[in-house]
């Protein structure tokens, strides 16, 4: 502690010009900065990436042997309609992960000066958010190359196979407002693995994601029909498969955005109130 | 709304409730501009809670308050351009380096990427850090993040700081270097507003202090004003023979006049000292009594006798575990011991 601070001085509170209201360009900066915060963590901790890695190499290989002879004859068979539904499915897992480490970074104390900044109140969320892309991407590549290892070879083409990719990230994170909703909401980090599993199993299973629908009784087919998992499910196979942008992509992309108007503004709320 | 630049903060009847404690119970603070301003309390006073309210973190149940003229209410986001805040327990971020965490706060205050490097690398300089700034955080000292964390509130240059016990779990002399850091800061024309369980912390740096206690404020004014209405320090010996002790207390009545406390199991001997020219003439006399005395120390009121003479009851009183135990059993150390050790 050097003597230089003399040096500064203090421009006194009411010479400031000073605003109430924060800039949807501000915004946007102060969650990127934010998100350089998150990425920084991911590289400090690499055993985070653990599940996204391991995850998408097991389930893989998993409901592929498993599933592959029962449901489409063969493994082969089977690869173009089962990777576009795991990728799906080990994706949206993955993002319950955002939730829970939401809840545990939230109780640090440097949380108490993220809100004591005069930054957009929706930043540390919002960047925690889009950091985590960053495990989605590792999950969805490994999902593709564990495919394509086993003898899947997408008939869309490689940038068909990255739209798709994009695809699934961009609904990802979408669907991480929800478990970020859990995450701020509870008490402790494994409440919101509890809560959000709750939610998980039903939106991913109830799916077309490993079997197809008209092997369900009719009321699951009614719900898998409207589940917006399945629509996830359905475009990206016609990326993947066939390089056509259907409207279930569409309809992805709109649940998406749904998702992000109700849950991002409920979990500012209540980050705002948790104090 | 009256616009004020002479009062950096202005709180009446902040109240806050956790369930069914009343944690603020409707406290009145005004902080005047380029000043030091003291809250003074135990654990569980209700310290932490004004402060974070006071700096938006923490939304009051009653009550109104401004920074600068300011309603933390209506205008939180231009509270927030004024104030810094340093918490009780360092609000930096533990996975990533000093560095890194000063130039996230730097781009979040709105600095340029160029800007918020070249203002960590002052800050880091300015507070003797620059040769950690790429250690984890996890391997810093107590005192290198309480460091740290104060560097950081200080990059926007904020009109009013927050310090809340900013030198709690400190050794002395880190103690020592964070005061001489918050004078310094005050040279520069900064507010501060420092929550302390310390006396001696508020006596040294505080032009004036709140003493609070359960939610409320319950004396307010300058250290010697308060310290007057306490009451003196008081004269502790230790013999090295306990057998003298009642001829100490007999010696103690004659030049002092006052009534002496033993502890014989520690041949102590505890006598309020109003003048201390008078210990020599006490000193004297025990010599000429042949009393040898072991160990000789003033005690300075303990915040625990303020709150006695303040409130009726000692600040521990919350405690179950009864961890204050300051005024019934002063600790001899060398010079005056000051602190109130409180379970927390």
């Amino acid at each position: 502690m050097s003597a230089s601070m003399s040096t500064l001085t203090i421009t006194p509170g009411a010479q400031r010009t000073l605003k109430n209201h924060v800039t949807i360009a501000q915004t946007l900066r102060n969650s990127l900065s934010m998100a350089g915060r998150g990425l920084i963590k991911i590289r400090r901790t690499p055993e985070q990436l653990i599940d996204v890695t391991v995850q998408p190499i097991i389930f893989t290989l998993m409901f592929t042997y498993i599933f592959g002879g029962a449901i489409a004859g063969s493994v082969a068979d089977y690869l173009p309609l089962l990777i576009p539904g795991i990728l799906v499915q080990t994706v949206i897992t993955t993002s319950v992960v955002t939730g829970v480490q939401l809840r545990e970074d939230m109780d640090k104390g440097v949380f108490d000066r993220f809100k004591s900044l005069p930054i957009a109140r929706i930043a540390p969320l919002a960047g925690a958010l889009l950091a985590d892309t960053v495990r989605y991407a590792i999950a969805t590549t490994l999902t593709f190359v564990m495919g394509f290892i086993m003898g899947y070879r997408p008939g869309g083409g490689l940038g068909a196979v990255v739209v798709a990719g994009l695809l699934v990230i961009a609904c990802s994170w979408a669907i991480s407002w929800i478990f970020a909703f859990f995450g701020v909401i509870a008490r402790s980090a494994a409440s919101v693995q509890g809560i959000s599993f709750l939610v998980l199993f039903p939106l991913t299973f109830l799916s077309n994601a490993f079997v197809p629908v008209d092997t369900l009784p009719p009321v699951l087919q009614w719900f898998v029909n409207v589940n917006p998992v399945s629509h996830l499910v359905t475009a990206v196979r016609d990326l993947a498969n066939t390089a056509t942008f259907t409207s279930d992509a569409w309809i992805s992309l709109l649940g998406a955005a749904i998702i992000v108007a109700i849950f991002a503004p409920l979990t500012v709320r209540a980050y705002m109130k948790k104090a | 709304m009256t616009y004020s630049s002479d009062w950096a903060v202005e709180a009446h009847g902040l109240v806050k409730v956790f369930g069914d404690n009343r944690a603020v119970d409707g406290v009145d603070l005004s902080v005047r501009t380029g000043t030091v301003y003291g809250v003074l309390g135990p654990n569980g006073a209700g310290k932490t809670t004004t402060i974070r309210m006071l700096a938006t973190l923490l939304k009051p149940d009653g009550g109104e308050a401004t920074v600068f003229g300011h309603d933390i209410r209506r205008e939180p986001q231009i509270v927030r351009q004024l104030i810094g805040v340093t918490g009780q327990y360092a609000s930096v971020d533990e996975t990533l380096s000093a560095t890194e965490n000063l130039v996230l706060f730097s781009r979040l205050n709105g600095l340029s990427r160029a800007d918020a490097r070249r203002k960590s690398t002052e800050l880091l300089e300015e507070f003797g850090l620059t040769e950690a700034a790429k250690r984890p955080l996890k391997k810093f000292s107590g005192g290198m993040r309480r460091r740290l964390d104060l560097a950081a509130s200080l990059i926007s240059q904020p009109p009013l700081i927050f310090l809340d016990e900013p030198t709690t779990g400190l050794d002395p002399r880190t103690r020592a270097q964070m005061w001489d850091t918050i004078r310094r800061l005050v040279s520069t024309g900064s507010t501060v507003l420092l929550t302390t369980q310390y006396l001696d912390e508020a006596d040294q740096l505080a032009d004036r202090i709140a003493v609070i206690d359960r939610g409320i404020v319950v004396a307010e004014g300058t250290a010697g004003e308060l310290k007057a209405s306490v009451g003196s320090a008081s004269l502790l010996l230790r013999l090295a023979d306990p057998a003298a002790l009642e001829r100490a207390r007999h010696a103690v009545l004659d030049v002092l006049g006052v009534e002496a406390m033993l502890t014989p199991e520690a041949g102590r001997i505890t006598a309020p000292m109003s003048d201390p020219d008078s210990i020599t003439d006490l000193l004297i006399r025990l010599r000429a009594d042949g009393i040898a005395v072991e160990e000789l120390a003033v005690q300075q009121p303990t915040l625990d006798e303020v709150f006695l003479a303040l409130t009726g009851h000692t600040a521990g009183d919350d405690e179950p575990s009864g961890g204050a135990t300051g005024a019934e059993n002063p600790t001899p150390a060398s010079g005056t011991t000051p602190e109130l050790e409180t379970t927390r």
